[in-house]
């Protein structure tokens, strides 16, 4: 199947989004979803063409005089593509319980933005060259501003500021030329396995400063110090942070660092010249940093936010690590990542329309009114931990087995010490909500239950389970990752 | 037929612009301008055509052989510019209609038509003509034309804006015009052609030499660049802004064009840029114009004003590309002043959309103009976007070839430069798309209420730019193989 096809739900879904608009609701919502289960059906089938070895490619337009857009489908693309458009499903289920409860404005502006974002995530997923991922990078940012800033107000502008400044600025300043570096010293911007540097004639400082300007130029990757805009963007509604902030842009930054590792550097061509060896401390620094800021957050979202810059870094750390074992295991990671913490933020979102409550330290108790979705949280809280029963524990053990292959123990060390910071960060929530005595509470009284609306609790339960199938049958996942061809 | 065609590129314009003054009616003037002018056009896609199948065009004005008599030449470079011009000023005309009736008086409305029909002359005869002295004579036409135009604006502070022009831009003529004199003094001849021969045979080279000078000053005047900029914003600012539209999409652009036309075809680019090392003056005006100008921008409150800092930033742009003297770099160049002009004059069209139904361009009291005039938001955002140089639109197509021409040769300052001012465009365009879009507004009166857009027959002309500019950026690759051929054409000399 023509990987085209993944763009046409997200954009022809648009012009009925705006048909029906504010007054029928229930259409509009119904003809998302509709449009998101068809993306799932054309991304399975890619999924099955890719496993079956058919070549799947779309034509090309010539943007530039030797470059051009093109889509093409190889694993890693897959991997992101069907993630993307599963949670897109949910999400929006999702929204329809949260954007209704929390009486959001302008809910129509926003699923047309939310639509169009998704579109550039596919386009971004396969992308069959360093042109077109820029593109489609490009046009996330952009997209995804408006939802940013979607409360209005000074405080949402602020963060739209900072959201855009520091994305576009990054890939303007550090991004862009690199893609032009790479266009001139290699005289192509394709995604070929084992990459397209090895023979270019870059020497090993030049190498490491093209690693650089690629690493801090996405800063949609969020590595540190160009991290601020992902806890600025919190202020936007709770899907948005979930679908958008916790899965499609960050991970589209992860992604792409993955994927020029991959296919524009090549693993081997960043071990051989030690490109790496400056940048993985800043990784690791991030990881561990992250995880102690994350730490000293009261507010749900803002610790979430820098949980989720922690866990970005070990994907980048694996990326930096370069190994076949590492690099699969920052793949597997970007998925059960993403089911964790859109668990944890659907969760954040439920408290919020339920309880009205965002400060952690106002949650005591609040497990006997929200048993569902406080059970929820814990166990993408423990997903986030990577421990059994739960999908990440295979992506943790999977880096930190690729971690070792580098000689050192350094860098299993730093992510041990993080997840000693996970459990102390994330566990105390639900022990919290369960354990303590709930302060609104007169003696002798007991808790009715207070969930949130039902569409909320449907998505909480699907991305709940899913954490927990991705222990049992990562297969089909690892046979996919299995299938990419590292040179 | 066909071989009278660059006859006719100069002439169809040239006769309606009597025939508008016979006219008298506004409304018939208006669509004799708009007929001739469409017809310009087409006259230029098929020169335009047949210039990319069969090379370079010569046409011997009244049957009179070069170098004796005026020749017109047209290579790749120059039919993609009279492209430009025309297409340009045919999209504005049409758009010009409804905007004019609201700010000049009718009665002179066929004055204000027969001006554009000479200054559209000017221009497309400036670009079409081989001849140098002629190159000048049609530069008067334009010029003086413009400055007519300028003074139709509203209030009157388009006249001083009007005659500052008068007088910087005579300067300019001056200039070129005593450097035509002293190339025939130094050659004997007036054909481009034929200069390109003479020139390095001249035994008076100091007279080539002080030609050369003269010319640069004057060109450099006529386009603008830092820091011989001033008369622009002015200009821009209180003209009206049909013609600002206008101006802002070609004239400038046509002065650039004369610009690569002597230093590359007449004296060749190892004379301009080899001997005399123009780059030394031609590149650091142009990196401080686009830095500097950008920056200025920034701070700047009234939309036409920030839009015409950022065009010197722009032509700041476009020189550096030409500074370059590579093949790329020329490619860059010659890129940007189409993918420019276009952004330019849908920018302007946008502004003159609100200037219709707001009144004013005042940039912080537009807040939440996106309710009241929701296309014409979304076309200045696209246009704005494409002035940052986001992907998808005609701006980044020209910013990554001339960042990839840059590093080719090694410039890395200047690459680093071009992004830089790529993140201070972001500030002034994201600046007022945050206002329009995201800033609820203070007052709740009848007027802020509900949706008051422009007229159709302003939005459609307004949306057919921006339609073709989004095309172009995704299917970049043909403007710059046109591009690309007039760059070799350009460095190879004239056949």
């Amino acid at each position: 199947m023509n990987p085209l096809w993944t763009l046409v739900p997200p954009l022809a879904v648009i012009p009925f989004i705006l048909l029906f608009g504010e007054r029928r609701k229930n259409l509009r919502e119904g003809s998302i979803i509709i449009a998101g289960l068809f993306l799932l059906l054309i991304n399975n089938s890619i999924y099955s063409d890719v496993i079956a070895g058919i070549p799947v490619e779309s034509g090309e337009v010539a943007l530039l005089a030797n470059f051009s857009l093109k889509l093409s489908a190889e694993p890693m693309g897959v991997v992101f593509g069907l993630l993307a458009s599963f949670l897109w499903v949910v999400t929006t289920v999702y929204s329809i319980g949260y954007m209704r409860g929390h009486h959001e404005i302008n809910q129509t502006r926003f699923y047309v933005c939310f639509a169009i974002a998704l579109a550039a995530v596919m386009g971004a997923a396969y992308a069959d060259n360093l042109l077109t991922l820029f593109v489609a990078y490009e046009v996330i940012t952009i997209s995804t501003y408006p939802l940013v800033t979607h409360a209005g107000g000074d405080g949402a502008r602020k963060a739209g500021r900072v959201y855009l400044g520091i994305l576009m600025g990054t890939s303007i300043g550090f991004l862009l030329p690199a893609i032009v570096w790479v266009a001139a010293a290699a005289g192509t911007l394709d995604f070929v396995p084992g990459g397209v540097l090895a023979d270019a004639g870059i020497g090993k400082g030049a190498m490491a400063v093209l690693l650089a300007l690629f690493l801090f130029g996405i800063a949609k990757a969020g590595i540190m110090p160009f991290h601020r805009w992902l806890p600025a963007a919190m202020v936007a509604p709770t899907p948005v942070s979930a679908l958008l902030h916790a899965v499609a842009v960050v991970k589209t930054g992860v992604f792409s660092v993955l994927k020029i590792v991959t296919y524009t550097f090549g693993i081997d061509t960043v071990t051989v010249a030690g490109a790496a060896q400056w940048l993985l401390p800043v990784a690791a620094f991030t990881v561990l940093a992250a995880s102690i800021v994350a730490f000293t957050k009261d507010n749900l979202k803002a610790r979430l936010a820098y949980s989720t810059i922690s866990q970005l870094s070990y994907i980048l750390l694996a990326a930096l690590l370069a190994t076949v074992m590492s690099v699969s295991g920052g793949v597997l990671h970007i998925v059960m990542h993403a089911f964790g913490k859109i668990t944890l933020f659907f969760c954040a979102g439920a408290i919020m329309v339920a309880l009205h409550k965002s400060e952690i330290s106002k949650m005591n108790g609040i497990g006997r009114r929200m048993p569902l979705t406080m059970g929820a949280f814990f166990i993408g809280a423990i997903s986030i931990i990577g421990l059994p029963p739960t999908g990440g524990s295979w992506s943790k053990l999977l880096i930190a087995g690729g971690s070792l292959d580098s000689g050192t123990i350094l860098w299993v060390s730093v992510l041990m010490l993080s997840t000693l910071l996970n459990i102390a960060y994330l566990l105390p929530i639900p022990l919290r909500a369960f354990l303590k005595p709930d302060p609104d509470l007169k003696p002798g009284e007991t808790a009715s239950w207070q969930e949130a609306p039902y569409a909320c609790l449907w998505a909480i339960a699907l991305t709940t389970t899913g954490c927990v199938l991705l222990f049992l049958f990562p297969r089909p996942l690892t046979e996919l990752i299995g299938l990419i061809q590292w040179r | 037929m066909i071989d009278q065609f660059p006859a006719l590129q100069i002439m169809v314009t040239l006769v309606a612009a009597p025939i508008c003054v016979m006219i008298r009616n506004p409304r018939w003037s208006w669509v004799c301008a708009m007929v001739a002018n469409t017809f310009a056009f087409l006259v230029s896609l098929v020169l335009l055509d047949k210039v990319l199948d069969d090379g370079v065009i010569r046409y011997a004005v009244g049957g009179w052989a070069a170098p004796s008599g005026i020749e017109y030449y047209i290579d790749a470079m120059n039919a993609a510019v009279l492209v430009l011009v025309s297409g340009i000023s045919a999209v504005v005309l049409l758009y010009a209609y409804r905007s004019v009736a609201k700010s000049v008086p009718a009665e002179k409305h066929y004055l204000f038509y027969t001006a554009w029909m000479m200054c559209v002359t000017g221009l497309l005869g400036i670009v079409i003509t081989g001849d140098a002295f002629n190159v000048f004579v049609f530069l008067e036409i334009s010029s003086l034309s413009m400055y007519t135009l300028i003074s139709f604006g509203q209030d009157r502070r388009a006249l001083t804006a009007s005659f500052r022009y008068l007088v910087l831009g005579s300067v300019g003529a001056s200039f070129i015009l005593i450097g035509i004199g002293f190339l025939y003094a130094a050659t004997g001849t007036l054909n481009m052609s034929d200069l390109a021969v003479r020139i390095p045979e001249s035994e008076s080279q100091r007279a080539v030499l002080v030609a050369f000078s003269f010319l640069t000053m004057g060109v450099l005047i006529k386009s603008a660049v830092f820091p011989l900029h001033a008369w622009l914003p002015n200009a821009y600012t209180h003209a009206p802004v049909a013609v600002t539209a206008f101006l802002a999409g070609t004239a400038t652009k046509v002065s650039l064009y004369v610009l690569l036309r002597f230093f590359f075809s007449v004296f060749g680019k190892d004379y301009s840029f080899g001997q005399h090392l123009l780059n030394g003056v031609l590149l650091p005006a142009a990196v401080a114009g686009f830095v500097l100008m950008s920056l200025v921008a920034i701070f700047q409150n009234d939309l036409r004003r920030m839009l015409a800092y950022s065009s010197v930033a722009q032509v700041g742009y476009i020189v550096a590309g030409f500074s370059l003297a590579t093949q790329s770099g020329l490619t860059a160049g010659i890129v940007h002043v189409v993918n420019h002009g276009m952004v330019k004059a849908c920018l302007f069209m946008a502004v003159g959309c609100i200037l219709y139904r707001v009144g004013h361009v005042h940039t912080p009291s537009l807040d939440n103009l996106l309710k009241r005039m929701p296309f014409t938001c979304v076309a200045f955002i696209i246009s704005g976007l494409g002035l940052i140089g986001v992907p998808l639109t005609v701006g980044f197509v020209s910013k990554f070839t001339l960042i990839q021409a840059s590093l080719e040769k090694g410039w890395w300052a200047i690459a680093a430069l071009v992004l830089l001012s790529s993140l201070m465009a972001i500030v002034y365009v994201g600046r007022v798309i945050e206002i329009m879009v995201f800033r609820r507004s203070r007052e709740t009166g009848p007027e802020s209420s509900g949706m008051s857009e422009a007229p159709l027959s302003m939005l459609i002309p307004l949306y057919v730019l921006v339609g073709v500019s989004l095309y172009f950026g995704i299917n970049g690759s043909a403007t710059l193989e046109v591009a690309g051929q007039a760059a070799t054409y350009l460095l190879g000399g004239l056949q």
